[in-house]
């Protein structure tokens, strides 16, 4: 359960980390291609070497996501509709993957904003994540 | 017994150095009572846990945490027998704390995201692949007396 206080903070950060999507975006799938490498089983058909384009294309288009989120919260399941679709029906990504993605943004948001990334931020990112996450995966069956 | 290369024992030991245990420590145990609340279950005997403003500023929290990074010493220092370092404590945890060794990974991911916020870019994803590899020995050692 988000409170009113933890959905503003987490829109504030996503606000501002939006201006730098690729490179947040890249790092955290960096990340977890180095902390899990049956992640990468997904992306057979790119180039995810580090600072490829496919690799920053790939991160900015999650970050964007996952910020455009942020922005109200309450209507995930309304926001995230056409992507859900997507990964229900084309992607067909094993959810325990999203689990794997949200540790290593968590790893990227504290290596990007040091000690401002104070604990009541990294609970409720935490909180997020999993609800984006489990948004994401309504549709799989 | 886990296989380490050479590569993996120093940037293990790069990213302990540069941990100081009395610094970090109180950070860790915060950060996991703040994050995952149900944590406090264990804690029955420190007092107030239950407000993150209480959490950081309760002193057994932060003595707890600097006993939980000198036991990562050990087995920093013994990497080649993780699981006789916390044999003892993984049987303490099981038969009289009664803790759940979920708890164990819940907790190595927040030392792993502490250590993010203090170490920032030097966490590149190579070396945190590498220290999450040995935090999960850790937790498998920890978890191992219980049967």
């Amino acid at each position: 359960m988000l409170s009113k206080k933890e959905k503003a903070l987490i829109a504030e950060i996503w606000e501002s980390l939006s201006p730098v999507a690729e490179d947040i975006g890249s790092d955290a799938l960096l990340r977890m291609f180095a902390s899990f490498p049956g992640t990468k089983t997904y992306f057979s058909h790119l180039d995810i070497s580090p600072n490829s384009s496919h690799l920053r294309t790939h991160g900015k288009k999650i970050v964007l996501a996952i910020a455009d989120g942020a922005k109200d919260i309450s209507q995930l399941t309304v926001s995230l509709a056409p992507l859900q679709t997507l990964h229900a029906y084309q992607l067909r990504i094993d959810p325990t993957n999203f689990k794997l993605f949200s540790q290593c943004m968590l790893v990227t948001l504290a290596c990007h904003l040091g000690e401002d990334f104070t604990p009541i931020a990294h609970a409720a990112m935490d909180k997020y994540l999993s609800a984006f996450a489990a948004v994401l995966a309504e549709k799989y069956r | 017994m886990v296989k380490w290369t050479e590569k993996e024992r120093s940037t293990i030991s790069a990213v302990w150095e540069k941990i100081n245990i009395d610094e970090t420590g109180p950070h860790i145990m915060a950060r996991v009572l703040i994050v995952y609340p149900w944590t406090e279950r264990y804690f029955g005997s420190f007092g107030d846990i239950f407000t993150v403003a209480a959490v950081l500023n309760n002193p057994k929290v932060a003595a707890h945490g600097k006993v939980v990074l000198t036991a990562l010493d050990r087995a920093v220092r013994n990497m080649d027998d993780i699981k006789g370092v916390y044999a003892s404590l993984s049987r303490l945890h099981y038969e009289k704390l009664h803790v759940d060794p979920d708890s164990f990974r819940l907790l190595a991911d927040c030392i792993t995201i502490s250590f993010a916020c203090k170490l920032r870019s030097s966490l590149d994803p190579q070396t945190q692949a590498t220290w999450q590899k040995f935090l999960s020995a850790v937790v498998d050692a920890m978890s191992s007396q219980y049967y």
